[in-house]
């Protein structure tokens, strides 16, 4: 049952996608109007969808640090403590 | 001990004592049934707090059973994942692997409820020496090597303890477990709290975790998973909250533990890595140290059992069912697992903090207590990891398992399937409970030991917060997925100063050691051989002639006599000889009379 609806979505790929774009427009449009007096500092309240900008630089920070952090040399062959 | 008072670890240890007499079909129920007991006793516990088991050892008071608000809440939760981890592995035959996992739990049992270091110190071992087995169960290459590393760091750390705390004693002549004073830390406070922070997997001290959790078998992961690190932040709570050097190491933990995820290739070492970021919370939240982050710190140690045991059961599912453990073999296993599938995400999205599951309602009370208290740092580095989190355990975790093309070898993709019901059983369980905390606030709340705060996770402002750094993560990954691509590497990290240290060491001993051992030994054929044998010879021609002569000579000189003496003096002639003989009186005789 899962293994079908998976299937299904993934033939109606494109429309999957245009709905998590519409879900994501959403989330920003409705976080312009929530009450920002509980947010921790000025910039929440300052910046339209602070945390939407926020999570999207911390998400390609780390895909990119951790890119470049592994190329530095960290990242290393399977058998390097065999041989 | 009082009658009323039945330790839970001593459950766990007398079940696995005679859990060899029993056979099919009594054996699997009676493997439920003892950690069922275990979880029942707690529960007693819970409505009973008190100090029990207390006895006096030489001079000193040791405490088996503190039952009060921390116990409580961390004793429920252990003994629960006792009973998942136990039915997760109800089709493992061997009954040394179910002892070695009961001990295990018992000693984590045993540190929560214990109130002094020798005690702790007892259970601290055992919980050491029991784990260390599930990694040796497991028969692939490296485990033993990896268990032996896993050994000898806890070793280490538990001799550090033991140190620390025997150094308290002999300053203080105190041996209770309470809470290290912060405004004036000694020598011996920072032992101990390197020795419990060991087991937390806190930077520097944490690579012996993804490096033993990866190599254990697939039951014993999902019991390491739950016991050690979360054991070591109950004992963090106890003694050091307030330790501001906590929340900088809190802080580096969460995000160390996140990038070395995102580099991961073994689907174990990722969530080996994902547990050192998750404690990192709590980590920090001990060292904030206010009531709103202790009881956050609790919290989320209770819901991270479950998603990460949720978790390591997913993963270890797909170990079990398709023999491969990295995601350069694995990928599109949706259709061939779709149950794993289900509860891996539901641990994935818990994990992430998606609102209504139990990652949302406690790791949102650490961040609040961390903006509440002015730390503004730490509350954005870790909302950062947040970020991070989803990434990595909601995203490219059941992306590179279930989705995206199969790089699985053919046969490995044609056997796979669902596991056997009792393993999805305990996945069921723990998938139920996840969604039970985030959605039933007062389950876990009710369980804080800080009364005194209340907190809200599903305020408006709080739930756009989350939604929002959920999809633009989300969208992070979508454009930019192929960068988190799994390669067929591995990781180096401060594993390799002891692992290439070990290395250098049976070098040193192998080749300068062994060489000088060997010149040695030909230097004495060559040289003291020779020595050896001419002195040999010369005390041997000494001996014969020196020694052998005077003794022989004598010997040789003496019968000479004897026969000349024999020859002069008895002749055979009877008046000849009666006159010696009177003779020879006569001058005695004289000699007395007149000398």
């Amino acid at each position: 049952m899962i293994a079908n609806l998976i299937d299904y979505l993934k033939e109606r790929l494109r429309l999957v996608i245009l709905f998590c774009y519409v879900g994501v427009a959403a989330i920003v449009v409705w976080s312009l109007t929530v009450d920002t007096h509980h947010a921790h500092t000025w910039a929440e309240k300052a910046i339209p969808a602070f945390w939407g900008l926020f999570g999207f630089c911390a998400c390609i920070v780390i895909i990119f640090f951790a890119r470049w952090f592994g190329k530095s040399g960290i990242k290393i062959r399977e058998d390097y403590y065999d041989k | 001990m009082t009658s009323s008072f039945i330790h839970p670890s001593l459950i766990m240890i007398l079940g696995a004592c005679i859990l060899p007499f029993f056979k099919e079909p009594f054996r699997k129920p009676y493997l439920v049934l003892v950690p069922v007991l275990a979880f029942l006793d707690v529960l007693y516990l819970s409505g009973h707090a008190g100090t029990y088991g207390v006895f006096q050892f030489m001079q000193w008071k040791l405490t088996f059973g503190r039952v009060d608000s921390y116990s409580m809440i961390f004793g429920f939760i252990m003994a629960l994942m006792a009973i998942i981890g136990t039915i997760y592995g109800l089709h493992v035959k061997d009954d040394w692997q179910h002892i070695a996992a009961w001990f295990y739990v018992a000693g984590s049992l045993g540190v929560i409820y214990c109130a002094d270091y020798l005690v702790l110190f007892l259970f601290w071992e055992m919980m050491a020496f029991a784990s260390t087995f599930l990694v040796w169960f497991n028969k692939d290459a490296g485990s033993l090597a990896a268990g032996y590393r896993y050994l000898l760091v806890h070793t280490f750390g538990g001799v550090v303890l033991l140190i620390g705390f025997v150094l308290r004693y002999q300053a203080t002549g105190d041996l209770s477990f309470v809470q290290l004073d912060v405004h004036n830390p000694q020598f011996y406070t920072w032992l101990i709290m390197a020795g419990l922070m060991l087991n937390a997997a806190v930077p520097p001290l944490h690579s012996w975790l993804p490096d033993a959790y990866s190599k254990a078998t697939v039951t014993g992961a999902v019991f390491m998973c739950a016991f050690t690190t979360k054991t070591a932040i109950y004992t963090l709570i106890r003694a050091c909250s307030g330790f501001e050097v906590l929340i900088v190491l809190g802080v580096v933990m969460a995000i160390y533990g996140i990038v070395y995820a995102a580099m991961e290739n073994d689907v174990r070492k990722l969530l080996g890595w994902e547990i050192i970021s998750q404690v990192g919370y709590m980590v920090a939240g001990v060292g904030i140290g206010t009531s709103l982050a202790i009881n956050g710190a609790c919290a989320h140690a209770f819901a991270h059992i479950l998603y990460k045991g949720l978790l390591f059961m997913g993963a270890g599912s797909i170990i079990h069912m398709t023999g491969r453990c990295k995601f350069t073999e694995l990928g599109g296993l949706y259709k061939k697992m779709p149950n794993t599938l289900l509860f891996t995400l539901i641990g994935g999205i818990s994990v992430s903090a998606f609102p209504l599951l139990s990652g949302f309602v406690s790791k949102s009370m650490i961040i609040a207590a961390s903006f509440e208290s002015h730390i503004l740092w730490a509350g954005f580095l870790l909302s950062v990891v947040s970020a991070g989190t989803f990434l990595v355990a909601g995203l490219r975790l059941p992306y590179l398992l279930f989705f995206g093309e199969s790089r699985c070898p053919a046969e490995s993709f044609e056997k796979a399937e669902d596991p056997p019901w009792n393993m999805q059983m305990a996945m069921l369980i723990a998938a139920f409970f996840c969604i039970v905390i985030g959605s039933y606030l007062p389950f876990l709340y009710d369980m804080l030991p800080n009364k005194d705060v209340t907190f809200d996770p599903y305020t408006a402002y709080h739930m756009s917060e989350t939604l929002q750094i959920l999809a633009f993560t989300a969208l992070g990954f979508f454009f930019f997925r192929k960068w988190t691509a799994a390669e067929a590497t591995i990781s180096l990290d401060l594993d390799w100063f002891y692992r290439k240290g070990g290395q250098a060491f049976l070098w040193l001993a192998q080749k300068p050691l062994q060489w000088a051992d060997t010149a040695w030994g030909m230097a004495y054929r060559v040289v003291g051989m020779n020595i050896l044998m001419t002195t040999a010879k010369f005390w041997s021609w000494f001996d014969w002639h020196g020694i052998d002569g005077v003794v022989d000579g004598t010997a040789r000189c003496v019968r000479a006599i004897g026969r000349r003496v024999a020859l002069t003096l008895q002749r055979g002639q009877i008046q000849q000889t009666i006159y010696y003989t009177v003779s020879f009186a006569a001058i005695i005789l004289f000699a007395y009379v007149w000398l």
